[in-house]
């Protein structure tokens, strides 16, 4: 009965005037999975979850969310979807409880086993001590996991998060991610956007938004080993003008500084390239070791946001 | 069944969030009391004790019994006595007097002389209301005992006014205050309400779970429809209390009036609120609407003598109507079948705004 992905999108584009915000998006997610998207601040990621749940009208495409037409069905996917918000939501006049409880009622939730799944979220998510605060009152964390407590109550089997992670602290993050592994092994599928690389890795699969274009998708290992570039790593005592001088080789994708090391990247169709860098700092007199490198998560994202740039060059 | 309780949460929700709001709740008890206040005590058309002074040059037993009975009215307050009506018009410029009373020497022979005025009235004309009143005490009568012992001016045009026999304005004044209150705070409440869950991001929130619009907008409302109903009995309460004004038809028919008018507010706060992108802008399109409705509805100068256009501008409000209602219920004893037009125009209001509202409320973000 059920397909093997709990969201099927194909040509999904939304304009607001001239702004393309998503353009031509198509998106695999296999049920039971944590999706991720990444991508910058206003590359479409908060647009196409918002399509997804029927909050906003695509201007061209579809999608199938559940087995359910998107945009059209929104209403009866509704109570099978659970979203969180960029921004907290909740109500900030009212306690834990008397919005986990207004959630519980808003979704019709069983009168009888109620309190029940309510003393259970309260647990789960450590807000028991909590319970009789005003949400507006909360530090990020609690915030954050409240609004989790209450996206999942009425148990859905899809789990839209957009950018849950951006206001707390590290270690309200690994509790969080650690919340959304369990909330997926008991068959719950997860899409999540965000900006960190780390959450990111963290995802069974992900796609990168650039722009309002998927650059790239496939699971953390698989984007790792197909960057379709060379990593070269620069350790120099003059980093700023060894940049300088890599910059000018024509054949280099992108130079990017960590401390005092570079992170070259060169396509992969190039047969030197430790050779064509090692000649361009010498030529400029800079005294610099080079050597080649592999793809961290941070070399794939700029790999990936470059591609179009390099295309255009090619 | 699933709607219904769905409705009651959220019912449920905005009342906890408006106990909460001290604000809010100050407003819908505090607004209504002061305004009273304010319009009741410092809006006052009968003029009363307007500081005069007498010229008494006939001195006569006749004159000293016309100042005595002009007295009497307490429309003026005697202050000063003069000895000329040269040195009244020092004082009038002075602005120590608004009326100098002249009584001239031959004061009794003038007051059978119907060619002659018996005594001169001057007055601060730069106040409209003050000429207004001089002119009502020149048509005054005045029953002299003359000499030849019949009595000497004639009995001028006798005002007799209905509804308000001791010209109290508050009895005008409260039934209008009424709508002018609703209208500030049911417009306001409703408009705020929505425009503020948009900008906290809760409209977010709610509109991605299986809560309708129309039972969010329900939801919404009827606790406003209370608050106003209480607003009414506050009103009608410190009305009586304070100012005696009656209600002289049937309280239900009011009610029945006030339920009409508040929906017809209601439904235009629900409006404003799908066209206001911020709570100020909410709050500027509410006075918008709120400075006709206190200028044009009938509530500060009579109806008929406003120009065309605004006549028109002013049948389109609430307010007018409204005003038209609580008026003829409470103080001429009409009944809600007398005035069925103000009332079927306050039930269509309401339903065009709610249409337009639910049509432009949509359950998406663009």
């Amino acid at each position: 009965m059920n397909g093997a992905f709990a969201i099927e999108a194909r040509g999904l584009t939304k304009r607001f005037g001239d702004l393309v915000a998503v353009s031509q998006l198509d998106l695999d997610v296999p049920r039971g999975e944590i999706y991720g998207f990444l991508g910058p601040n206003g590359s479409g990621k908060s647009t196409t979850i918002r399509m997804l749940c029927g909050l906003l009208m695509p201007s061209d495409g579809k999608a199938l969310v559940l087995d359910t037409e998107v945009p059209g069905d929104a209403r009866r996917l509704k109570p099978r979807i659970g979203y969180m918000t960029q921004k907290f939501s909740l109500f900030g006049d009212m306690t834990v409880l008397e919005n986990l409880q207004f959630i519980a009622e808003i979704y019709s939730y069983p009168r009888r086993e109620r309190a029940g799944r309510i003393r259970e979220l309260l647990e789960r998510y450590g807000l028991q001590e909590q319970r009789t605060q005003l949400a507006g009152t909360m530090s990020g964390g609690q915030k954050q996991r409240l609004a989790l407590a209450c996206a999942v109550l009425h148990r859905p089997e899809l789990l839209l998060l957009d950018e849950p992670t951006s206001a707390v602290d590290p270690q309200s993050r690994r509790d969080f991610w650690a919340a959304l592994f369990r909330l997926a092994e008991s068959g719950t599928t997860i899409l999540v956007s965000t900006h960190y690389m780390d959450e990111a890795e963290r995802c069974h699969r992900l796609a990168i938004l650039d722009h309002g274009v998927k650059v790239a998708d496939g699971t953390p290992a698989e984007l790792q080993a197909n960057t379709g570039m060379h990593v070269v790593e620069v350790v120099a005592k003059d980093p700023y003008h060894a940049q300088g001088a890599i910059s000018e080789i024509p054949e280099v994708a992108s130079v990017t500084q960590l401390g005092v090391r570079l992170r070259v990247l060169v396509p992969e169709t190039h047969e030197d390239p430790t050779g064509v860098v090692d000649r361009a700092l010498r030529a400029a007199g800079l005294d610099a070791e080079v050597s080649l490198s592999s793809a961290t998560r941070e070399d794939v994202f700029v790999a990936v946001t470059l591609q179009p740039r390099r295309r255009a060059a090619a | 069944m699933k709607s219904m309780s769905r409705i009651l949460a959220i019912l449920q929700k905005e009342v906890r969030q408006l106990r909460r709001d001290r604000l809010t709740f100050g407003m819908v008890v505090g607004l209504p009391i002061l305004q009273m206040l304010l319009f009741g005590y410092a809006i006052n058309t009968d003029v009363r004790n307007l500081k005069t002074a007498i010229a008494d040059q006939a001195n006569t037993h006749l004159s000293r019994q016309f100042v005595a009975e002009l007295a009497q009215t307490q429309v003026i307050d005697i202050v000063a006595t003069a000895d000329s009506p040269q040195q009244l018009e020092t004082l009038l410029r002075e602005g120590a007097i608004s009326i100098g009373v002249h009584i001239p020497h031959d004061f009794d022979r003038r007051t059978v002389d119907r060619n002659r005025a018996a005594s001169h009235l001057l007055v601060d004309g730069s106040d409209p209301t003050v000429l207004g009143v001089a002119n009502q005490l020149r048509s005054m009568p005045f029953g002299f005992d003359a000499v030849n012992g019949t009595r000497a001016n004639p009995r001028t045009i006798e005002v007799r006014p209905y509804y308000n026999p001791e010209r109290r304005t508050p009895v005008n004044i409260v039934p209008g205050l009424m709508g002018v209150i609703l209208t500030m705070t049911m417009i306001l409440f409703t408009a705020v309400a929505i425009v503020r869950e948009r900008e906290r991001g809760n409209l977010e929130l709610l509109i991605n779970t299986p809560v309708s619009s129309a039972e969010l907008m329900i939801g919404k409302v009827v606790p406003y429809i209370l608050i106003g109903m209480l607003q009414i009995a506050l009103i009608l309460g410190v009305g009586r209390l304070l100012f005696d004004v009656p209600v002289r038809g049937s309280v239900i028919d009011l009610y029945l009036a006030a339920f009409a008018f508040i929906a017809a507010n209601l439904a235009l706060g629900l409006f404003i609120s799908t066209a206001a992108r911020t709570q100020f802008q909410a709050m500027q399109m509410t006075v918008f609407v709120l400075l006709p409705s206190i200028l044009l509805s009938g509530f500060m100068f009579p109806f008929e003598g406003m120009p065309r256009v605004a006549q028109w501008l002013g049948e389109a409000l609430p307010n007018t109507h409204f005003i038209r209602l609580t008026r003829g219920i409470m103080l001429r004893e009409a009944s809600i079948g007398d005035l069925y037009k103000d009332l079927a125009y306050l039930l269509g209001f309401a339903l065009v705004a709610m249409t337009g509202a639910a049509l432009r409320f949509t359950k998406r973000l663009d």
